[in-house]
């Protein structure tokens, strides 16, 4: 069993029709996701990559019967194609669109919390991918992947992809990797998925990659600590040059004041002695050694 | 995006929020002219962006007309922070017997909006919240159900001494910050102080609001804003223009690269391996020759910068189109500067075929081309 998508997991994608969601599509496709149906309001009827095109998602629901969407729908849509997702009964929604005010993304993880058991991942992230089980949702590059034992639980989209590479080089492999997204809100937290891939027996051992901004990561260190986690976690920790006030290129990357700083996240992950490592290459040895410990 | 306190005040007066009297002036003649129509003494407060600008000096407090506009000619083109003073609020002095402070912010964790209230008017929040904690109430904003005004009451009431009348006043407010706070798209609107004065009433002393940038395209009436940019340095300011994200540093290696991530880790590495970086320069994913030429050009017009790095991670990004990308950059740059690329992905073998054709070292693994660079 992977976690939060399984090799079942039938999916549509909205806003399919767009030049990034037809290209994905076929990203997925080609990996092995189940991509059931699209939604594009008003280009129902169509096809995509095969996939056929309903104007709504309750409607691709009634025929095709899935609890799983990616959105690549423009931020000034997206909101309603998220709150549209949750009233047709889906499960698990991941937002890849970039650029979806605060406001508009407190809403629908609002919305998800009082329907009750919606997982939303994002915004601005890139999804989900299973390498067992060849399944992903979401817009990484399929090569860089191989089926493993490491979870990942990332803020960045392109440092995920070279960490991961670093690790399939290694001749390791990925259990199930996901981008929580770059934003200042968004729905899965480090903490609920350190929590699923505590249950997860394919992942033996943990990367978290954090950034700049908020406080995620001393949240996560913290519940580490607490909870005197069960498996093997290491850190990498970009930004340690950014300076104050100014957004680096994720809209939630911002050290506002003395929070959100670099240095913040990687005291309080000494502190709940998870290693953090300089660079990102460093992390295949550290998980090296975890395996060597594992197989005695 | 951060607005100045007269923007701020003017959108919280709209919402029946007291503010100050005042009108913002440019020049000392003017500054003479509204301290003339206030009558009495004034406080000339310059506009600027950064925290702080009080300890700075960028306060000033004058007794009549005359002396403000001698206070002026010192003030406006000075520099507070590392920001040129180009304008001042000029405002009536307050006669304040109790000092407040009051936000609506977006809380990151708890995805909502917080209130937080203090009774250490006029200090920052976060010396606040590690000197004197208790001196702090804080609640949330239900995003099903909304602002309930009674409720905040109570915890106010609960949390800090004040006195009942105190507790519905800043809950009053406090109900208008957040409805500012959804109407405008803010992250964050902040009255710090909020003063009480002699006849009891509420006055907005200070004021911050930061809009999100994410939310800018609902609010074209912000779009002119002298706001926009005000702290950009000049390429931080062309790389706006171009839809850019370009963060100046001091170093001298230009930095481009795709993805947030990626690319506040090359710095970091850069660092690392004992080089300087000069910039955050982040293409997106997906970026295109022309951004990619666009971004190596800009990167490379600094005087500052010796040598560029390009560290280019490709899932959508395809490598030979920044190979063309780079090689065009180098032919149409007037000044010639060694560049070293890093590429992998999509079409990577033609890349870089291109990129040794026309003399330039390329490197699958970034931190090999980090050290490279940093040897120049």
């Amino acid at each position: 069993m992977s976690i939060i998508i399984g090799k079942d997991s039938k999916v549509i994608v909205q806003g399919i029709t767009g030049s990034e969601g037809s290209f994905h599509t076929a990203s997925m496709l080609g990996y092995g996701t189940p991509v059931v149906a699209g939604v594009t309001p008003g280009k129902g009827g169509q096809e995509v990559e095969g996939v056929p095109v309903y104007n709504t998602v309750a409607e691709a629901v009634g025929s095709h019967g899935t609890d799983t969407s990616i959105m690549f729908v423009p931020a000034r849509f997206a909101t309603d194609a998220v709150i549209e997702a949750i009233d047709a009964g889906l499960k698990t929604l991941v937002v890849i669109t970039e650029g979806i005010p605060q406001k508009d993304a407190i809403a629908f993880v609002a919305r998800a919390t009082q329907k009750g058991g919606v997982t939303i991942i994002g915004p601005n992230c890139p999804g989900i991918i299973s390498p067992p089980h060849r399944v992903k949702v979401g817009i990484m590059p399929n090569h860089i992947f191989k089926p493993g034992s490491v979870g990942i639980a990332s803020r960045s989209g392109t440092l995920t992809y070279e960490i991961a590479w670093h690790i399939t080089s290694a001749g390791l492999g990925q259990s199930t990797c996901v981008g929580l997204g770059g934003d200042a809100i968004v729905g899965l937290d480090f903490i609920k998925l350190l929590e699923l891939f505590q249950d997860d027996e394919e992942t033996e051992s943990i990367v978290l990659i954090g950034e700049i901004g908020g406080n995620a990561e001393e949240l996560a260190a913290e519940y580490i600590a607490e909870t005197g986690y069960p498996k093997p976690v290491v850190a990498y920790i970009a930004g340690r040059l950014a300076p104050s006030g100014k957004r680096m290129g994720h809209a939630g990357a911002i050290i506002m004041g003395a929070s959100g700083t670099a240095k913040s996240k990687i005291d309080a992950f000494a502190r709940a002695g998870v290693p953090v490592v300089e660079k990102p290459s460093d992390i295949v040895g550290f998980l090296a050694k975890q395996e060597k410990l594992q197989n005695g | 995006m951060k607005l100045f306190e007269y923007e701020a005040k003017e959108i919280l007066a709209r919402y029946g929020i007291t503010v100050p009297r005042g009108a913002v002036a440019s020049s000392p003649v003017e500054v003479e002219e509204v301290a003339r129509e206030i009558g009495g003494p004034v406080a000339l407060k310059s506009q600027v962006l950064v925290a702080g600008r009080g300890k700075a000096g960028g306060i000033v407090f004058a007794d009549n007309a005359v002396e403000a506009g001698k206070a002026a000619t010192g003030l406006i083109g000075s520099d507070i922070k590392g920001s040129l003073v180009r304008q001042l609020l000029v405002e009536e002095k307050l006669d304040i017997t109790r000092e407040f402070y009051a936000s609506v912010a977006v809380d990151r964790q708890a995805r909502r909006y917080v209130v937080l209230v203090s009774t250490e008017g006029g200090v920052d929040i976060e010396e606040t919240a590690l000197a004197s904690p208790d001196k702090i109430a804080r609640c949330w904003v239900d995003p099903i159900t909304g602002f309930n005004k009674t409720g905040v009451e109570e915890e106010l009431s609960g949390q800090l001494e004040i006195g009942r009348e105190d507790a519905i006043g800043l809950a009053d407010i406090i109900a208008t910050l957040y409805t500012v706070a959804l109407d405008c798209d803010a992250e964050l609107v902040e009255l710090n102080p909020l003063g009480r004065t002699e006849s009891g009433g509420m006055v907005a002393a200070d004021a911050r609001i930061i809009i999100d940038d994410n939310a800018l395209f609902r609010h074209p009436e912000l779009t002119d804003s002298a706001a926009v940019g005000f702290d950009d340095t000049t390429l931080e300011a062309e790389a706006r223009r171009s839809n850019l994200a370009y963060v100046d540093l001091d170093g001298d290696i230009g930095i481009v690269g795709n993805g947030a991530g990626l690319v506040m880790a090359t710095l970091d590495l850069v660092y690392h391996f004992g080089g300087r970086p000069a910039n955050f320069l982040d293409i997106g994913g997906g970026g295109s020759l022309d951004i990619t030429r666009k971004g190596v050009l800009l990167v490379m017009s600094r005087p500052e910068v010796k040598a560029v790095l390009v560290n280019i991670l490709g899932g959508i990004t395809r490598c030979d189109v920044v190979a063309q990308a780079v090689i065009e950059a180098l032919n149409e740059s007037s000044v010639k500067k060694p560049v070293v690329v890093r590429m992998m992905g999509t079409n990577e073998a033609e890349g870089n075929r291109m990129l040794r054709e026309a003399g330039i070292n390329s490197y699958p693994d970034m931190e090999k081309a980090i050290e490279e660079i940093v040897k120049l």
